[in-house]
């Protein structure tokens, strides 16, 4: 635990040392701060036109607002993933610092989950910046706060599961930007396969669209906390990381 | 402290060390000398526990690479080629890092990283950051970093490749001081530097083992003397080798006779000179002389001087720079 911890700290320390974090956390809050905004006038002009007109419909603030945020935040949150987890491996493999962790008393696994954890922890600072913008909707709403949470919570597991994935594709080169670009090509793939849906409905195409990330978030973005869209998420960290290990051992025969 | 038998490590296609067996006693400074590509590194990674043997098996300190590398880690300290250094970090992060990464227990770390800032010298640079060191101190961190953990056995990869003769000075007496408390391997391509650092050395080539000895012998049998194959066969009666071996150390100019084979008839040997001395033609006509028929007489392939030459030829001009 002390060695996850370890890893874990160091790798951390060198986001911030460099401009990534800071870089992606502008990004973020700017993207999240525009959608925001735009959600939010929106659903004023479409209130003050339905009490113009004197249709007294109540309008949602959560299904206005909130859960249009949230999806585009799922969605977006998958090009963000790649430039977290792109150096975690390839970098070691690159500078021959690999060699110093696994000649350490330390074990695979620990490295591993220290430098999953890390990246997680990233993405939970990313996803918090935006989240101030929510702090308004209290402030002169009264949008209900459950959904948000749920949401939160499911945007942590598909980055987690998208993270596990990314730490595996950074194992097997040493080159950054190889990474990179497979991460952002597979996290591309598993959103774009739930389109088949929309024109096939075959049993292949069921299975096709039950792999996309993106179908598994949708009940979380309307507050739904559903067992087997966690379960989906929780299995694809644990064989992601899974074959992180693995792929570790074979650098170790193969190098 | 060191216990290798057998090993071997094959790749895809290329077998990189082929079956090679040593032992190093404790507080030796051992010297493990071999042209590029020799298979060096690839010995050093295995019994870091970073690489896998093919065949064989490796131990340190009593534990086995393959079975128990957590217990040989611990006992290991090891600075690879290149000095694995973050450059992101100040040094006394990254030392702190290590120690913490070696198990270090938390009370003892300050101390540690203390210590070995000051047994490395690298006081004066404790808050740069690592990217912006020179070639010299990153080396010296690199060392730094191996020894923290105070390991019994110490495996340093060319510790001095690319410095400048003064820092080349400096770091072998760095690694001698440190010996007698650690068991050093340090693996190099360039021989005056193994005269000077070490006690024992381990030649290998193109995965073999060529000869492991003292420093001393080794460097007295490698000064220009040579070593020959002998054949000889008796022309009519049985042969005896003990005669022939008697002969042959009778030669003037020879040092050693190593009986080879023998079968009724024949027998065979290697005639070792002494230093700067061509014992051929002496040789041939000894055996003739006394009666016998000379079959064959060849210099050994790879003899210890062809790699001696070998090893030399390539690093005479620049370490001429550094005596």
């Amino acid at each position: 635990m002390r060695n996850v911890f370890t890893i874990y700290r160091k790798e951390l320390k060198s986001y911030f040392a460099s401009p990534i974090a800071y870089l992606l956390m502008v990004v973020f809050a700017l993207i999240f701060g525009y959608i925001f905004y735009a959600g939010v006038a929106i659903f004023v002009t479409r209130g003050l036109e339905s009490q113009m007109f004197g249709r007294g419909m109540p309008m949602d603030m959560n299904e206005w607002v909130i859960r249009p945020w949230l999806m585009n935040m799922s969605v977006i949150g998958l090009f963000m993933i790649p430039m977290i987890t792109m150096r975690l491996f390839a970098e070691e493999k690159r500078s021959g610092t690999i060699e110093l962790l696994m000649t350490s008393p330390v074990r695979d696994t620990e490295i591993i989950l220290g430098k999953w954890l890390a990246a997680f922890t990233m993405l939970v600072i990313l996803l918090a910046a935006p989240a101030l913008n929510l702090g308004f909707l209290f402030a002169y709403g009264k949008p209900d706060w459950r959904p948000i949470v749920v949401g939160y919570l499911g945007l942590l597991l598909q980055g987690g599961a998208l993270l596990a994935i990314g730490t595996l594709i950074s194992t097997m080169t040493r080159n950054q930007i190889i990474a990179g670009g497979a991460t952002f090509a597979v996290c591309l793939l598993l959103w774009i396969l739930d389109w088949v849906s929309t024109y096939e409905t075959a049993a292949w195409a069921k299975v096709v669209s039950y792999l996309s990330v993106v179908t598994h978030y949708e009940p979380f973005s309307k507050g739904v906390l559903d067992s087997k869209d966690v379960i989906f998420y929780l299995s694809v960290i644990f064989f992601g990381l899974f074959l992180t290990a693995r792929s570790m051992e074979s650098v170790r025969w193969r190098a | 402290m060191i216990k290798v038998e057998g090993l071997t490590k094959r790749y895809a296609r290329t077998v990189a060390v082929d079956n090679i067996s040593f032992e190093v006693g404790k507080g030796k400074i051992i010297g493990f000398l071999g042209p590029n590509g020799a298979g060096k590194t690839t010995t050093m990674r295995v019994l870091t526990c970073y690489l896998p043997p093919t065949d064989g098996t490796a131990s340190v300190a009593g534990f086995d690479v393959m079975k128990q590398p957590l217990e040989v880690k611990r006992r290991i300290g090891y600075l690879p080629e290149a000095p694995p250094l973050y450059p992101e970090m100040e040094v006394i992060e990254y030392l702190d890092f290590v120690a913490r990464l070696k198990g270090i227990p938390r009370s003892e770390i300050k101390g540690r990283v203390d210590n070995v800032i000051q047994r490395c010298a690298i006081g004066d640079v404790r808050t740069k950051l690592l990217g912006k060191l020179s070639k010299g101190y990153r080396q010296r961190v690199g060392l730094a970093q191996a020894i923290i953990h105070n390991p019994d056995v110490l495996v340093l990869d060319e510790p001095t490749a690319g410095l400048d003769p003064k820092q080349i000075i400096e770091t072998r007496q760095l690694i001698k001081s440190l010996a007698g408390d650690h068991t050093i391997i340090l693996s190099t391509h360039i021989l005056p530097e193994v005269e000077q650092t070490c006690q024992e050395v381990i030649i290998i080539n193109r995965g073999k083992l060529v000869a492991t000895d003292s420093v001393e012998n080794l460097t007295r049998r490698l000064r220009g003397s040579e070593a020959v194959a002998v054949e000889v066969e008796s022309r009519d009666s049985a042969l005896d080798p003990a005669a022939v071996r008697r002969r042959l150390e009778q030669v003037p100019g020879v040092s050693r006779v190593i009986p080879k084979a023998e079968d009724g008839k024949r027998c065979s040997f290697e005639v070792e000179s002494l230093q700067g001395r061509s014992v051929r033609a002496e040789v041939a006509r000894a055996i003739v002389e006394a009666g016998w028929n000379m079959t064959e007489l060849r210099p050994v392939a790879f003899s210890l001087e062809e790699i001696f030459l070998q090893l030399t030829a390539k690093e005479e001009a620049p370490e001429g720079g550094a005596q």
